[in-house]
């Protein structure tokens, strides 16, 4: 643990890119293999089963603090991670050891297979017997999500580095299902194995979103433009099998039923890229009624006929069996149109429309109407551009329709946690219904770190009540909310939901009385919803 | 019933039978002051009276002010109460104050640390029957690591950073922390600071504070010329037009705050050193105890949490409504 801790601490430590990648790769270059293994399982977002609950890690932390249970509680979302709340409140360790990453996670692993009275023995030995950092590492393999400030493609071009293989070789390697008991250094990252590159999806390639005026991208011919869909991102895999991956890298194949089907239409050694949403006929619906698909692991038969799902795909990665991503883009398209115009409408798998443009006018025009298209907005994409891995800026962009706003009033605060610990960040916005203020919707992010230390000062000075770590304020400070989308919502007060609000702007210069009200939102829904 | 010695009021904490108010937020006539930082001294007071060692810095940082000065342990009659001013070891000059009123004997504690810091007055406990205590770290998760130790990885961070020729910024809080780094660190290189450090610096030597050698940073200073040095700055100018001329470096920030990764990665700084100048948990547990008092009045920080924790532990502990701001460089 001693050599994956100094790892860690050299990366924590730093907020240089280069220092962490330096850090990484001279631990892949002289770790033993099964700690190198599990350090890329561990910062690709894999993590050992776990064997004891965060329930039960809470109650023994507590126990050996000698603290009572509430104050852990209480502490933790001040913290914002209950792994190192547990590692700081702990008593210091009596003994010291030297064992490796992998052998603590084989200890996790062990304690499968032994009762589970004698599990928490188990733990407080370890406790016992490391230090502060190796703690905080030994917890956060137990209770998951190691986001240390190593991304995955800052991971792979340290590995990158430390083996001399090509990095988005490398990239396509690490994708997938394999998790560290089902291969091994050497065929994951030496050898190539066939079987797992059977099920293998391709690194997805991300757009940024266009900050500038589109014409700064030059002649409309050279881009393509695409409706930007609100379901979520896949790439369907058809070769002996078919395989059906989320952006996330998690494997849904058995979520969307429907892609069975898509191996009568489409020839084996096929790869494409698209958006998964569920399809009336002719067009798609709105997100919500994508979600409960998302969620259901196995789909009820009425859930598949009320929400079914097809494929909008807007990219071939793999044709004939052959990785085309280095193909430009136009060819890609054409290949991917001839495959799909042949296909029976009742397929799985459309094309996403391309449009073609002759001037930036025009097409700003075309997307004020995205949201009658049931769009977000459009995509514009080099026509020159090959597929490439991971979020890249040049060649495509995102360019989303405005968010809808609205003026809301501040009722409620709470305090952040994590990085924003002791500044309060987390909000509840009203607006009004005569003289009353119905509240609709919280919000968290938007304003700057200056921002949130004056609104934590003035919070402070004007609590009215306290309701455990909620805050009722004085209504006083208006803010423009921002949103992508408005729902009828029975669960809430108000009767709305809103999709991704955040904070646009602190509106210093508006008084309460001309925040927006309740009919506002309701005439928004009826527009928008 | 009696009137309670000390009263929380819209203008701060008020003693009826002195008729005096301490560490007010608001003009009022006479003021006691527990120290200098200026969440704690504001301006707009008729009188202030405070220790002779907070005096200096007070008026250095208030301008002309009517105040007067006293010495720790020194105890003085106004109106019906008798007060004096006690160690509180939160920075060079600071004071528990305590209140004596008919035999009833209220402590308002201020900003303390119970660990020595080599260079306040060191804390003394005082009996009383009522503490009003601050809850800044008053959190399980705030314990104070060996200071050796962190002076240690300091002095070694720097070390590091000339040897890679980096320079080496260092944020701390103008006054009380800057100097007790100026205690800590070992003189390995030339420490340049910043004109609110050494402002700070020119009044406590000018009282006899011994601290290390510092060089401050003027328009004219050539930067080339001090190789491998550390730069003491408030965090505040810390990544702005100001340290830019020193070219590139490691930047560091000494507060409590930095025992939290999340609050440390919020500042973007590359090293934490755990270094506060107020109690941690154990120590305002253990302070409380050692004052004998039965009631606790908790303000600052995390006093809903504190004073259910303190009742739990059989006190007659109450949160006290505060107003006191934030300072604007976060001083824990």
């Amino acid at each position: 643990m001693k050599r994956f801790s100094a790892l860690f601490s050299a990366i924590d430590q730093s907020t240089k890119t280069t220092v962490k990648t330096k850090a990484l790769a001279e631990f892949f270059a002289t770790a033993p293999d099964e700690d190198k293994l599990w350090t890329i399982a561990l910062f690709s977002g894999r993590r050992p089963k776990r064997a004891v609950t965060t329930t039960q890690l809470r109650e023994w932390a507590a126990e050996v603090a000698g603290i009572p249970l509430w104050l852990l509680e209480e502490s933790y979302p001040i913290v914002g991670d209950l792994a190192e709340t547990i590692a700081l409140i702990l008593p210091e360790a009596t003994q010291t050891s030297d064992h490796s990453l992998s052998h603590w996670i084989n200890t996790l692993h062990a304690l499968h297979d032994i009762p589970a009275e004698d599990r928490k023995a188990q733990i407080l030995a370890a406790w016992d017997q490391l230090d502060p950092t190796e703690r905080f590492l030994f917890n956060k393999l137990i209770t998951g999500g190691f986001r240390i400030g190593v991304s995955r493609k800052l991971m792979t071009r340290a590995l990158a580095q430390a083996t001399g293989q090509d990095e988005a070789e490398l990239a396509h390697k690490l994708m997938g299902d394999w998790t560290p008991a089902t291969t091994t250094y050497a065929s994951l990252i030496e050898a190539d194995d066939p079987a797992a590159a059977q099920s293998r999806p391709y690194p997805f390639y991300l757009a940024h979103q266009l900050e500038d005026a589109p014409e700064n991208l030059g002649a409309p011919s050279d881009w393509q433009a695409e409706w930007k869909w609100d379901g979520i991102r896949g790439q369907l895999i058809i070769r002996d099998e078919h395989h059906l991956w989320s952006r996330g890298e998690e494997l849904i194949t058995d979520r969307f039923p429907e892609f069975a089907r898509a191996r009568d239409f489409l020839p084996k050694g096929t790869v494409l890229d698209g958006e998964i949403v569920t399809w009336d006929g002719t067009a798609p619906m709105p997100f919500s009624t994508l979600q409960p698909r998302i969620t259901r692991k196995t789909v009820p038969k009425k859930l598949l006929k009320e929400a079914p799902v097809i494929l909008l795909a807007y990219d071939l990665l793999e044709h004939q069996g052959q990785d085309i991503r280095n193909q430009p883009l136009e060819q890609r398209r054409a290949a991917l149109e001839t495959l799909l115009d042949a296909m029976s409408s009742d397929a799985p798998v459309r094309a996403s429309p391309a449009i073609t443009f002759d001037s930036w006018e025009n097409l700003k025009a075309l997307r004020q109407t995205s949201r009658e298209m049931r769009a977000e907005g459009l995509m514009l994409k080099r026509k020159a551009s090959p597929y490439l891995a991971g979020r890249k800026k040049g060649d495509w962009w995102k360019w989303k329709l405005d968010p809808l706003t609205i003026d809301a009033v501040m009722i409620y605060a709470q305090q952040g946690h994590g990085r924003r610990a002791n500044l309060f960040t987390d909000f509840t916005f009203a607006v009004w219904k005569g003289n009353e203020l119905v509240p609709f919707t919280k919000a968290y992010s938007g304003l700057t770190d200056k921002e949130f230390a004056q609104i934590t000062a003035w919070v402070r000075r004007n609590t009215q009540a306290r309701f455990g770590p909620v805050r009722q304020v004085t209504p006083e400070h208006v803010f423009e909310i921002a949103f992508e989308g408005i729902q009828a919502s029975p669960r809430h007060k108000s009767g709305i939901a809103l999709r991704f609000p955040r904070m646009a702007r602190w509106r210093q210069d508006k008084p309460v009385q001309e925040a927006n009200t309740l009919d506002d939102l309701h005439a928004m829904l009826a527009t928008y919803g | 019933m009696r009137a309670p010695v000390l009263t929380f009021t819209d203008h701060g904490i008020y003693c009826p039978a002195g008729d005096f108010y301490i560490d007010p937020w608001r003009p009022v006539s006479r003021a006691l002051i527990t120290h200098g930082h200026s969440d704690h001294a504001r301006p707009g007071m008729g009188s202030y009276l405070a220790t002779d060692a907070a005096l200096p810095i007070i008026r250095h940082r208030l301008g002309e002010i009517t105040a007067e000065g006293i010495p720790y342990g020194e105890t003085r009659r106004i109106g019906g109460a008798s007060v004096s001013f006690h160690p509180a070891g939160h920075i060079p000059g600071s004071a528990q104050i305590r209140v004596e009123v008919a035999g009833e004997v209220w402590v308002a504690s201020g900003d303390y640390k119970v660990l020595p810091d080599g260079l306040s007055e060191a804390f003394e406990p005082v009996p009383c029957h009522s503490f009003i205590t601050e809850s800044t770290f008053g959190l399980p998760v705030f314990r104070w690591p060996d200071q050796t130790e962190v002076a240690r990885e300091m002095t070694a961070w720097w070390a590091a950073n000339a040897a890679a020729g980096l320079t080496t910024f260092l944020g701390a809080y103008s006054l009380g922390k800057a100097q007790r780094l100026l205690r800590m660190l070992e003189p390995i290189g030339p420490i340049l600071t910043h004109g609110a450090v050494e402002a700070s610096n020119a009044v406590l030597r000018a009282q006899g504070y011994d601290l290390l050698e510092t060089l401050p940073v003027t328009p004219d200073l050539d930067v080339k010329a001090h190789p491998g040095a550390l730069v003491l700055a408030p965090p505040s100018a810390l990544g702005s037009q100001w340290a830019r001329r020193f070219g590139k470096g490691s930047t560091g920030f000494a507060s409590g705050w930095m025992r939290l990764r999340g609050v440390r990665r919020r500042r973007s700084v590359d090293r934490g050193f755990v270094v506060s100048d107020h109690a941690d948990w154990d120590d305002l547990h253990q302070a409380i105890k050692a004052t004998g008092a039965e009631n606790i009045y908790v303000t600052h920080g995390y006093t809903d949490i504190f004073t259910r924790h303190l009742i739990d532990q059989g006190y007659n502990a109450q949160v006290v409504p505060t107003q006191f701001g934030e300072t604007e460089e976060e001083p824990a």
